[in-house]
């Protein structure tokens, strides 16, 4: 029995604080407190471990009705609530992944599948398929594995995985040859290879993707870490070796106080964060229908300088249409839209599409093509495409110079009037197409590009970031520099072949550049790959998506531009909330070093500039802070600082105001506020 | 403070600034191998040196090779000057029959020098052969400082090259730091400070009747020019005990002044040197603004501190400046210049006593020495020890901009993280460990002279003060067994442990590709830049010593508001 249940459509966005999300998160929090787990986090490990060692001095003092059980409980509680608000952000930001994992998971529910061999088509299950087997799925069958098509052409429904419902086509041979499993054939029936062994598809990798049970910490938080652990053991000897300098004081300090200093000024607010920052970035990645195949792409993204767009599909709308029809000299202008017309009937391209759309609202052509005209179709060799109609008469509309050469060999002298119309056409960024019928050049069709909205302005915002944008493509470099010029891009590559883009990837790169590109054919692969951000369409073939780090599942190349903004939100998510941390200490110090010799030294009370109430409110309040911070910037930890493109100086000194002075700023104004209520309700 | 005061230190940093870039041209031409003006006169003298000892001057190294040669060069001078004072005795230029000196303090001294520390646990007057001042003292005054030349050129290579793994010979760039640059300094100022009177010669110790009639020791010797290699080698071990307050090392307003130019000057030319290797000398620019607002920030404290004088004092009827300890020479500025100009670099010369200073003046050479003398530093050390700081920065804020961090277009990845923070833990372990251990055990407390917070401060500085290299002392402290070992540990320590990890620093940025500067990329010489370095100097060096500062000088200074003394 086949599998031929509908199939749901994958949900794209969930709310943040959604409640199933939060709930398990909650859990989870608690679940993550496993030491084992602790582990990989130094500075959060650090806070549980003066968890423990806080309780077990507060439960000693209510063995021993020692004098500051309160205390105690107050600090290790809130130490408690530090660890437990660290591990809820990480389950939080971890919470929409899982969901949609959950969600794929009962898409790859086992079906069945029609394996091809020599002579024969039997039924097995899909877990039985291995790479090279050929299976056969026709209309409301889900396919079973993932793989390339080898024959026939079909509508497939891909919403499992892209969470778009359109149904998209997967043909034979091409560029759209590829797909996956789970989703579901809505037409004809096609043969595929079997691309990928069970346990190995897309959807597994998927599955490990967004639930980051592959995850592993990418290059630059690897370094981070390290940055926050050497902070930590030079926090952690400062606040050791008070203990004998309050000795020599003769105040000798206890050691819940100073585990309580001690957490204060490690950097648990990004100590915290740190996971859940990049769990999140890799999420909104997946939001926007993305799929990174590690977190080291996502960073990446952030530090591109070259932008390569393909012109087609990315700074033009896919079809260029036809606006004109202009005669040559002697030539009724009638004459040569009908050329255009009878030449382009036949013709499935859009280009050929919007050829008949103009004859017709021209009104000046009508009728079909006589029985037993022969379409002669584009091919890259004859760069020229029309009909030869049964009474002998050959139309053509073409490459002008593969037109005229046409016209030559066919014995004719085409006269060179439509030179300069050719030449206007394509400075202006159009495509000319010459038309002939037999031995002469009746005319010339204007196909133009049709810029996508709003372009310039987003090349705008990517020149202020510092990111180049060149576009690469097929058209003669005259053409190329006019859509250039109108598009607002930086640089051309004009006649590009796999070769040419590959030797510019390598040229940016030689000159110290990342680049990144989108690409879909097999014929990108290698410079996919050899870009330090590729971006492969899901429509596109298997060796593109292999090669490149990223999977775009709408197949929409403007997307890369996002790609490389949520690549820096990361990254400046994660800057700012470090200096937000370390800055924060200021303020800290100042809170506890009063507190604790005030006693011994009373003019130590000068250095309490925030009035606090008493010492232990002064402590208490500093670990409250510190706590609660931790939870305040959980929104802003997987949402992302916010992210405005202009240039680097201008981004620094903004962020520099916000974290860095406010991060000295707001614990002196939060940790008064607490110790104000701590005071009101009498808590200390 | 008055403008005389204040004017005095402005003409001052005007001076250190004027030279700074024609010296750093010059110490450019010579580390890159390029002519000079001494090239006819030198140029042969060192390729005798090399032929003699070997060295193939073309043969580059790598860090761990470069690592290895400073070490191995150290421990080799190390043993020939405890070998020398410990058999002083037997040996000329001996005129007052000076003993061998005991095992713990030679160890302690020989370590002092060749770390470029000159802590002083001896009186150079009552201890000290001539020979042992010259061929021992003197020369490590000139080889350490060699030496830590050498690595800052080591590292700015590490920092600035794209290709090969090497970062230089470190013979050559010690031969290259002695000849070119400290020798012809020295004998040309070293003649100028005997002319201005400091003494120059073999003979014994005079002894004069003077007009009350008591008998006076007038202490002789070769001064002169032992006295200008201790400032510009930032060395700082005077030949006396009083050091640069000494009328013989220092008899005048001129000499002083030129004493602390010579002290900042090789450091405020290697941040030149820096920009002008990385082919843009706004990188060096950027060093030196950051320094010289540290420098301000400090000199401002002391000065201020010092001018508004005691409070107790006043009390008894004497208003003006905390004169005590000072020399009236050079009065309140000009020796809260020197106490500034001393620890912002790892010199360690005083002209004054800072155990004397008020609390807050002696708080400022304290965190100067925490931060690891950065403010132009000791020559190289300086340097290096403020790339770490920029290394720290970059990655800090640079991921702000929202690329990963770079400096000067190179990543800066995990291992460049790893030897960044590794040097920076050097520091708050070093000082904060043993003087912890120090304030706790007897054998710590046996010979401390002042209770309370003041004696923490001894103890603090003690520490910071051998860590750091720097050598001054707060006094207040006398040698004993334990102070000998655990002071000479920490100089050893604490020179080597910042110049292993800085240079394994600059191998891994050694050879590394580097990206284009854009306008998406995140400058290291700009204001917002400056002012940032200065943010994490002060935050991540300065903060982790608060509160034993805050034990120490800062809550002495609320005591004496208050009328407490210790």
């Amino acid at each position: 029995m086949l599998s031929q249940r509908r199939l749901e459509r994958r949900p794209k966005a969930r709310s943040l604080w959604d409640r199933t999300i939060v709930t398990r998160a909650v859990g989870d929090s608690f679940k993550k407190l496993d030491p084992r787990w602790m582990m990989r986090n130094p500075v959060m490990f650090i806070v549980e471990v003066g968890a423990v060692v806080t309780t077990f001095f507060f439960l000693r003092d209510v063995i021993s009705h020692g004098g500051s059980a309160g205390f105690d409980f107050a600090i290790s509680a809130w130490l408690w609530f530090t660890v437990l608000f660290a591990n809820f952000a990480e389950a939080v930001a971890e919470g929409r992944g899982k969901a949609q994992a959950d969600f794929l998971r009962r898409t790859k529910s086992d079906t069945m599948a029609r394996r091809v061999s020599a002579n024969a088509i039997e039924t097995v299950p899909s877990s039985d398929l291995r790479k090279g087997d050929i299976v056969e799925v026709s209309a409301n069958e889900v396919i079973p594995g993932d793989g390339d098509v080898v024959s026939g052409a079909a509508m497939v429904d891909e919403s499992a995985i892209t969470g778009e419902s359109a149904p998209v086509v997967r043909e034979a041979g091409g560029d759209r040859s590829s797909v996956t499993g789970g989703t579901r054939v809505l037409s004809d029936t096609i043969r595929i290879s079997i691309t990928a062994n069970p346990g190995e598809t897309f959807l597994d990798r998927m599955i490990g993707l967004v639930e980051g049970a592959a995850r592993q910490k990418t290059p630059n938080e690897i370094a981070l870490s390290i940055l926050l652990s050497g902070l930590t053991i030079i926090f952690l000897i400062a606040v050791a070796t008070l203990l004998p300098y309050s000795i020599y004081a003769g105040t000798r300090q206890t050691l819940p106080v100073l585990i309580a200093l001690l957490v204060c000024l490690i950097p648990t607010t990004i100590g915290g964060l740190l996971s859940a920052i990049g769990i999140a970035g890799m999420d909104r990645v997946m939001q926007r229908n993305v799929l990174a195949m590690s977190g080291r792409a996502v960073e990446a993204a952030g530090d591109v300088d070259t932008l390569l767009l393909d012109k087609t599909g990315t700074i033009t709308l896919g079809n260029r249409q036809a606006t004109e029809v202009i005669p040559a000299a002697g030539v009724d202008g009638g004459e040569a839209m009908h050329v255009a017309y009878l030449s382009s009937l036949p013709d499935e391209t859009p280009e050929g599409r919007s050829i008949v759309l103009l004859a017709d609202a021209s009104g000046q052509v009508d009728g079909k093509l006589p029985e037993g005209s022969q379409f002669v179709p584009f091919s890259a060799y004859t760069r020229m495409s029309g009909v030869d109609l049964p009474d002998g008469t050959k139309v053509r509309k073409g490459a002008p110079d593969a037109v005229l050469a046409w016209v030559r060999e066919a014995g004719g002298t085409p006269s060179t009037d439509l030179s300069a119309q050719v030449e206007r056409i394509a400075r202006a960024g159009g495509t000319p197409l010459l038309l002939a019928k037999n031995q002469t050049v009746v005319g010339v069709i204007y196909l133009k590009d049709i810029l996508k909205p709003n372009m310039r302005d987003r090349f705008d915002r990517l020149r202020a970031m510092g990111i180049r944008t060149v576009m690469i493509t097929g058209d003669n470099p005259l053409t190329a520099a006019a859509i250039a010029g109108e598009a607002g891009v930086d640089d051309f590559l004009a006649e590009a072949t796999p070769e040419a883009k590959m030797a510019l990837i390598k040229r940016e790169q030689n000159s110290g550049r990342l680049v990144a590109m989108t690409g879909d054919g097999t014929n990108d692969a290698p410079a996919l790959a050899q870009a330090d951000v590729g971006v492969a369409m899901n429509s596109g073939t298997q060796a593109a998506k292999e090669a490149a780090n990223m999977v775009d599942l709408d197949s929409d190349p403007t997307k890369l531009i996002e790609i490389v903004e949520i690549g820096k939100q990361l990254l400046m998510t994660r800057g700012s909330l470090t200096t937000f941390s370390i800055a924060n200490d200021v303020a800290k110090y100042f809170a506890i070093l009063p507190a604790m010799f005030t006693v011994a030294y009373p003019a130590m009370s000068a250095l309490n500039i925030m009035r606090l109430s008493t010492p232990q409110s002064a402590i208490l309040s500093a670990v409250i802070f510190n706590a609660l911070i931790i939870i305040a910037l959980i929104p802003l930890a997987l949402r992302g600082v916010k992210y405005v493109p202009k240039g680097a100086n201008a981004v620094l000194r903004e962020n520099v105001l916000i974290y860095g002075l406010g991060g000295i700023v707001v614990p002196f104004i939060g940790i008064k506020l607490i110790d104000l209520l701590l005071a009101a309700l009498h808590l200390t | 403070m008055t403008a005389i005061g204040w004017l005095q230190a402005i003409i001052f940093f005007l001076v250190v600034l004027a030279l700074t870039k024609p010296l750093g041209l010059y110490m450019t031409r010579v580390f890159s191998g390029e002519r000079t003006w001494f090239s006819p006169v030198l140029v042969p003298v060192e390729r005798f040196i090399y032929r003699l000892s070997g060295v193939n001057p073309d043969e580059e190294m790598p860090w761990y090779g470069y690592a290895f040669c400073v070490l191995a060069f150290s421990l080799v001078s190390l043993v020939y000057l405890y070998v020398l004072l410990r058999t002083q005795k037997w040996l000329p230029l001996n005129p007052q029959h000076f003993d061998n000196m005991t095992p713990d303090l030679a160890w302690n001294t020989a370590v002092s020098f060749m770390t470029n520390t000159n802590w002083q646990f001896y009186s150079g007057e009552s201890t000290m052969s001539y020979l042992s001042q010259m061929a021992g003292l003197a020369w490590h005054n000139f080889v350490s400082a060699a030496a830590g030349i050498a690595v800052a050129l080591a590292v700015i290579r590490g920092v600035i090259r794209t290709s090969g793994k090497t970062l230089g010979n470190f013979w050559v760039d010690l031969t290259r730091a002695s000849l070119y640059i400290l020798l012809p300094a020295s004998i040309a100022v070293g003649l100028f400070l005997v002319s201005q009177g400091v003494p120059q010669n073999f003979a014994a110790y005079q002894t004069i009747h003077t007009l009350e009639g008591t008998a006076q020791t007038i202490t002789g010797g070769p001064i002169g020019s032992q006295e200008i290699i201790k400032e510009l080698g930032t060395n700082g071990g005077g030949f006396v005990n009083a050091n640069s307050a000494s009328p013989n090392e220092n008899p005048s307003p001129l000499t002083n002044f030129i004493e602390m130019l010579l002290i900042l000057v090789i450091g405020a030319a290697l941040t030149y040197v820096y920009g002008r290797m990385a082919k843009n000398t706004k990188q060096g620019w950027a060093l030196f603004s950051a320094m010289s607002i540290l420098f301000f920030v400090g000199f401002t404290v002391v000065y201020a501190a010092e001018a508004a004088g005691n409070p107790l004092v006043h009390q008894l009827g004497v208003a003006g400046a905390n004169l005590e300890g000072k020399e009236t020479r050079f009065g309140a500025a000009a020796s809260a210049l020197f106490a500034t100009v001393t620890t912002d670099t790892s010199c360690g010369a005083v002209n004054a006593a800072h155990d004397s200073f008020m609390a807050l003046g002696g708080l400022v050479p304290i965190v100067n020495m925490q931060l690891g003398e950065i403010v132009f530093g000791g020559v190289g050390s300086g340097l290096y020890g403020m790339i770490i700081f920029v290394v720290l920065t970059v990655f800090i804020a640079g991921l702000m901009v929202g690329r990963t961090p770079e400096l000067l277009g190179k990543k800066i990845e995990r291992r460049e993280v790893q030897f960044a923070i590794l040097a920076a833990l050097v520091t708050p372990i070093l000082v904060l460990v043993p003087t912890a251990v120090a304030a706790v055990t007897p054998a710590g407390l046996a010979t401390l002279n002042n209770a309370g917070p003041h004696g923490f401060s001894e103890i603090l500085y003690a520490f910071t003060s051998t860590n750091a290299n720097n050598g001054s002392a707060f006094a207040g402290l006398s040698p004993n067994l334990f102070y000998n070992i655990a002071t000479g540990l920490n100089m050893l320590f604490g020179r080597f442990l910042i110049i292993v990890p800085a240079l394994a620093l600059a191998g891994t940025l050694a050879g590394k590709k580097a990206v284009a500067e854009g306008a998406g990329t995140f400058t290291t010489y700009s204001p917002v830049f400056v002012a940032l370095l200065i943010g994490v100097i002060v935050i991540v060096g300065a903060l982790t010593f608060l509160p034993a500062d805050a034990l120490g000088p800062v809550v002495e200074h609320l005591l004496v508001n208050q009328g407490k003394t210790f």
